[in-house]
């Protein structure tokens, strides 16, 4: 088993978050995992990327190797789209499609969203509306990460033990929630695939 | 036993903390800052009472250090690699008054620049300073060095630093933790002489320092950390050093690799094992994670006798991160397919957070600036670096910690008027103290502005050193009070604030603006505490 994965997003949206709940489940098995992660400077509100690499062999390099990434989860657009050099023709692109708008040339939705669906296996989701609608704006990224649930080759159970792990302090509504997301994720990625 | 999932800093703090840690020192720095905060939030550094208190800057970091080991108890300093420049002073001597307990200097430096003004190599000041380096490439590494640094520390009287950098700093992987070391009780040094380096005594300390490097040299021959994998194609030799041993692994994953491979993660360089490679391989290549610096010392200045390859001859590139794909095009392997970043696709580069004090700041002080003209600001080194980038374009300098305020001074010397400083609260009690006196004491007409957010932003939020003592340093360097003004950075204050600009602009000598506003990460903190 070898998954070699990289999460993108605006600093602050919480691609961190993504890499602690897969982190956790990854290390509660016997597989070994290598998660690079950016922090200082770049963490203002600029493009933030994580690579995760999760094997049952020995993992050599932190940096996932550009051509050989399983798949891009992605919390925004454009982000999706910054990292293709690292994808794998047959690798899987799975991103939220609302756009965080911080600069002043941000690109139109609609060539966006062509460039996303014109990779072969793509998923886009609506992360944001999704969160809105079970009442926690703030689990989108749950809710991407359930998209990819279905790709990413861990038992499902497992990311929801490591969401009640990482998020147990918080409270058991926060806990809830954040499970809720992750199940609307996937069920989303789930109907995608059988279209 | 527990398997730990940990950054590469902070398996080296628990590495440290697990091998006999009496005291951590450090100052905040991208990639280097999670070494000692996780020290500080340590359960076990707690009950042991580790000292785990941040410093004014790196030097009286490395100082309180070197003052710990004296006592003969087991020390970690922490900084970034441009930390190291300004702790060089105690580094460099600590080489020649030696250690009595162990001190490790981890140092984490920034191939690439992520978070850093250059890409400077430790590996350097080592040799500079003739005490040895390890170079982890890899998590677990991170975590077992402190033990064999601290040992090494002891055995040969010399402090060891631990290289690490951005990557290994902030990429997390599984370690497992192994025995548990007592700290050391005081115990002052043998010799009583030890650490006066007044020259008769400090001639034959360097003395004993150059003798000592041979013994150094035989443990990196003998260290585990040093290892020299063999291959059947002598027509290339590869000496990978800390994480460019990675990138080699990673493009042999299909395959094992053909050719001999030296892995170097121990310095001063083991003499035989890369004489070994040098006789029995037709080339060599040279995978070092920052500055050529292996590179540098094997070429020679003429480099004229041995036939290398690396960073120096283009093999690979001369700057930057090293990552799997430069290794592959160095090593002539087939490239992977790659898909282009389509061509919509936009900069984002980092800004100030909406909200921000140092917006308001920079606001005020670009209106009032107006009349004269672009060129009279000298930045410094935090959040407010950002204030250089749209839509503000506020400031015309950034190079080190403080230097906003020493470069204001001798602009003003030169003429230059408005001579304008932007420096943060936290930078000044790092380095913006003293040239603020040397501005008092040659009347230097400048303005210097303390932007006061009450945290060391850029870092995560860290304590600073100065708040609530702003204003007391100022006059207590000798400011005069009445051009220390305080003001509230906010777009209801924007017309007082920039009277008061205008006013500190218009007198002839030193003047202090502190824009005081907490950074919005902590202000909700600081409510709810009210």
């Amino acid at each position: 088993m070898k998954k070699d994965i990289i999460l993108a997003g605006v600093g602050g949206q919480g691609i961190l978050s993504i890499a602690t709940i897969i982190g956790y489940a990854v290390v509660q098995s016997d597989l070994n995992l290598k998660q690079a992660e950016v922090h200082g400077m770049s963490q203002r509100g600029g493009a933030v990327e994580s690579h995760l690499r999760i094997s049952d062999k020995e993992i050599h390099s932190d940096l996932v190797p550009h051509g050989r990434s399983d798949m891009i989860i992605s919390l925004e657009p454009m982000e999706s789209l910054r990292y293709f050099p690292y994808l794998k023709h047959n690798g899987w692109l799975i991103t939220n499609i609302t756009p965080f708008v911080n600069i002043p040339n941000y690109p139109e939705m609609e060539h966006l969203l062509k460039e996303i669906r014109g990779h072969k296996n793509s998923i886009a989701i609506d992360g944001d509306a999704i969160a809105k609608e079970i009442g926690s704006p703030r689990s989108m990224n749950m809710v991407i990460l359930g998209a990819a649930a279905p790709f990413l080759e861990i038992p499902f159970e497992m990311l929801e033990n490591s969401i009640r792990t990482v998020f147990g302090r918080k409270g058991e509504d926060i806990v809830k929630k954040n499970l809720d997301a992750l199940s609307r994720g996937r069920d989303f990625a789930e109907k995608h695939i059988q279209k | 036993m527990d398997k730990l999932l940990l950054l590469g800093d902070e398996a080296l703090a628990q590495g440290a903390l697990d091998a006999g840690l009496s005291g951590a020192y450090g100052y905040p720095g991208t990639p280097s800052t999670e070494i000692f905060e996780y020290v500080q939030h340590s359960k076990e550094a707690a009950q042991r009472n580790v000292h785990r208190t941040w410093s004014a800057n790196e030097k009286t970091a490395m100082e309180e250090a070197l003052g710990m080991s004296y006592s003969g108890k087991r020390t970690l300093v922490t900084m970034k690699h441009v930390g190291l420049n300004v702790a060089a002073d105690p580094f460099v001597n600590s080489g020649i008054t030696g250690t009595n307990g162990g001190l490790v200097v981890a140092v984490a430096d920034d191939p690439s620049m992520h978070s850093s003004q250059n890409e400077q190599d430790s590996r350097h000041y080592g040799k500079f300073a003739l005490v040895p380096v390890f170079e982890p490439s890899n998590q677990q590494e991170a975590y077992n060095m402190p033990f064999d640094a601290f040992a090494l520390s002891e055995k040969y009287k010399t402090p060891v630093v631990i290289r690490l950098v951005t990557r290994l700093s902030h990429s997390r992987a599984g370690i497992f933790r192994t025995n548990q070391l007592k700290e050391n009780e005081i115990k002052l040094p043998e010799n009583p002489n030890q650490f006066v380096l007044l020259p008769a005594f400090a001639r034959e300390n360097y003395n004993n320092l150059i003798e000592k490097q041979k013994i150094l040299e035989k443990e990196s021959e003998n260290s585990k950390y040093n290892e020299y994998y063999d291959g059947k194609d002598k027509s290339l030799g590869i000496l990978a050093c800390g994480l460019g041993y990675n990138y080699v692994k990673e493009n042999h994953v299909e395959a094992e690799c053909e050719y001999p491979i030296l892995k170097i993660c121990q310095y001063p360089l083991p003499r035989k094992m890369i004489t070994k490679m040098i006789d029995e391989c037709d080339e060599v290549l040279i995978v070092e994670d920052g500055m050529p610096v292996v590179e540098e010392w094997l070429r020679g200045y003429l480099d004229n006798s041995l036939n290398i390859k690396g960073r120096m001859d283009g093999t690979l590139p001369r700057v930057g991160e090293l990552n799997p794909a430069k290794l592959r095009t160095a090593l002539g392997l087939e490239p992977y397919p790659i898909k282009e970043v389509p061509v919509i696709v936009k900069g984002r580069p980092p800004q100030l957070c909406k909200g921000c004090p140092h917006r308001d700041s920079y606001a005020a002080l670009n209106e009032a600036m107006k009349q004269y003209g672009p060129g009279h600001v000298f930045g410094d080194i935090g959040c407010y670096t950002l204030g250089f980038l749209a839509p503000f374009h506020a400031i015309n300098s950034c190079v080190d910690m403080g230097a906003s305020i020493s470069m204001a001074v001798g602009a003003a010397d030169a003429g230059l008027f408005p001579a304008i400083a932007v420096i943060g609260d936290s930078t000044f009690g790092h380095s913006g103290m003293t040239p603020l006196l040397d501005a008092v004491n040659s009347k230097a007409n400048i303005v210097a502005f303390i932007l006061d957010n009450g945290t060391v932003a850029m870092t995560g939020m860290q304590i600073s050193a100065v708040t609530g003592k702003i204003e007391e340093i100022c006059t207590g360097v000798g400011v005069e009070k009445e051009h220390i003004r305080v003001i509230n950075p906010l777009k209801t204050h924007h017309e007082e604030n920039m009277k008061i600009i205008q006013e500190e602009i218009d007198y002839n000598g030193v003047s202090v603006i502190i824009p005081r506003r907490p950074c919005i990460h902590i202000a909700a903190k600081l409510r709810k505490q009210k």
